[in-house]
């Protein structure tokens, strides 16, 4: 890649950061270059948001009809899946995942709210609701 | 550029804007101490560049694909062939790993630590996936916020003492556990040696040309062979080629999967040691590097329907990378013998 070559397609991802890359000058030397983004990095950039946006919205749908607890929305919302959430908060993971459903969640202890709250960086009270 | 220059006091710390987290890291801890290195000689020195698929690691549901060495291996591969010393502590929990990075930057000291990218505010919100393995610097406290000197940033961060810990002690894949590292004795000599760099380019072409079905130019084309497997109509086929472009360009590589780093490495090697035919290397590695970003670019292309979605055309790229990539460093072996 030459210097001139160095894309500056100012991807909003980057929220207006820059990054660097290095590039060949005339010279044929290589050098670090500020970079405003490529639009191949938004792509796969947003691409990646997407599917985590469309658990989150899927998970928002269920806990509406009353399939699934305000702890998937939030799961998904935070970007974590059961594994990872069953990692930050002690739980099994075969735990976590009844957890998501809403009996179980419903019948959670104090302490048991305040593990997953703590996790996924939310008060106990936002953790029992989800947006409207 | 390896002239040695007089220790600098933290309240002296320079930031610099680096192409990935840990080279950058590790590049800025050794200035600080008085030896002058790039970030791609850090890179380079510390064999960095490597390629792994790792199907069985799974990051969010998808495979481990790394440009690059295991986390940490930039750093401690400065060791030996500088002679300097590094020190690593991870914590039980937040309030020791705090009070100790609290009582390490009262001695003056920098202090680099592992976090993960979720829980970092100063992060772009879409840039903040749950990924641990990200290295900053941190070179002093205010109130109860920290002064961060974060490599892939363009100028230094602050950030909140809670969310500092919080990003310190993320659980997952590669947990940080609170790891905090600092420079412990300077290094040994006052410039690297063309010895150090032979060492250091036949250990990069032993990793890459490994008999290791997962590592190497053999890992490329196995996960050719799994792109081929993939079903063009899936949608989940998007997110797995997506992947492997977010872990070339976007986690902050210098391009193309930190190839062009290493080519830049093997240029300022080639001055050092007086090695025409590393220069020629760097040059045959940045065409291979433009090769990388046209796979890319394809990939991307397929993601948003501008092209067919077509896995095979991309395996058949990948396979091509790992041929020229294959030459490459055979031919770079034997300048090391």
């Amino acid at each position: 890649m030459d210097l001139q070559e160095v894309p500056q397609e100012r991807n909003t991802t980057l929220d207006g950061q820059r990054k660097v890359v290095y590039a060949k000058d005339a010279q044929g030397r290589l050098r670090l270059a500020p970079s405003q983004g490529w639009e191949v990095e938004e792509i796969v950039t947003t691409q990646a948001l997407s599917s985590l946006h469309h658990l989150s919205t899927q998970a928002l749908e269920q806990v509406r009809t009353g399939q699934a607890s305000s702890l998937a929305y939030w799961m998904h919302e935070r970007r974590m899946d059961e594994a990872l959430l069953a990692q930050s908060t002690g739980f099994w993971r075969w735990r976590v995942r009844r957890h998501l459903k809403p009996q179980p969640f419903a019948s959670l202890s104090a302490s048991q709210l305040e593990r997953y709250a703590q996790a996924l960086g939310l008060s106990v009270n936002a953790l029992k609701t989800v947006p409207t | 550029m390896l002239t040695p220059t007089r220790p600098r006091t933290h309240a002296e710390f320079s930031h610099q804007h680096a192409g990935h987290c840990e080279s950058g890291v590790a590049s800025a801890l050794l200035r600080h101490s008085g030896f002058d290195i790039s970030e791609s000689m850090a890179f380079g020195l510390s064999s960095g560049l490597a390629f792994a698929y790792l199907p069985f690691v799974k990051l969010s549901g998808l495979p481990l694909i790394a440009y690059r060495t295991q986390p940490r291996a930039l750093i401690k591969g400065l060791r030996k062939p500088l002679g300097v010393d590094f020190s690593f502590e991870t914590f039980s929990g937040p309030e020791r790993g705090q009070a100790r990075l609290d009582e390490l930057l009262a001695q003056g000291h920098v202090v680099g630590l592992q976090t993960s990218v979720y829980w970092l505010p100063y992060f772009p919100p879409e840039m903040r996936f749950h990924f641990n393995a990200h290295n900053l610097l941190v070179y002093g406290k205010e109130g109860d916020e920290y002064l961060i000197s974060d490599p892939v940033f363009e100028a230094p961060v602050r950030c909140k003492v809670e969310d500092l810990n919080r990003s310190r002690f993320a659980k997952g894949v590669l947990a940080p556990k609170g790891l905090l590292y600092m420079l412990n004795r300077p290094a040994d000599q006052t410039e690297v040696s063309p010895a150090a760099l032979r060492k250091a380019v036949a250990k990069t072409c032993r990793g890459m040309l490994a008999p290791v079905p997962i590592a190497g130019v053999k890992g490329m084309r196995l996960l050719a062979s799994k792109f081929e497997k993939l079903p063009n109509a899936d949608p989940a086929t998007a997110d797995f080629i997506g992947h492997l472009v977010r872990m070339q360009e976007e986690i902050g590589t210098g391009g193309a999967g930190f190839r062009f780093i290493y080519a830049a490495f093997l240029q300022e090697a080639a001055d050092r040691a007086g090695n025409n035919a590393w220069a020629d290397s760097a040059d045959r590695l940045i065409e291979i590097g433009d090769g990388w970003r046209a796979l890319a670019l394809s990939i991307a292309r397929m993601i948003r329907a501008r092209d067919p979605m077509d896995t095979g055309r991309l395996a058949q790229m990948l396979r091509g990378q790992a041929d020229a990539e294959e030459a490459l460093f055979r031919a770079l072996a034997k300048t090391t013998g």
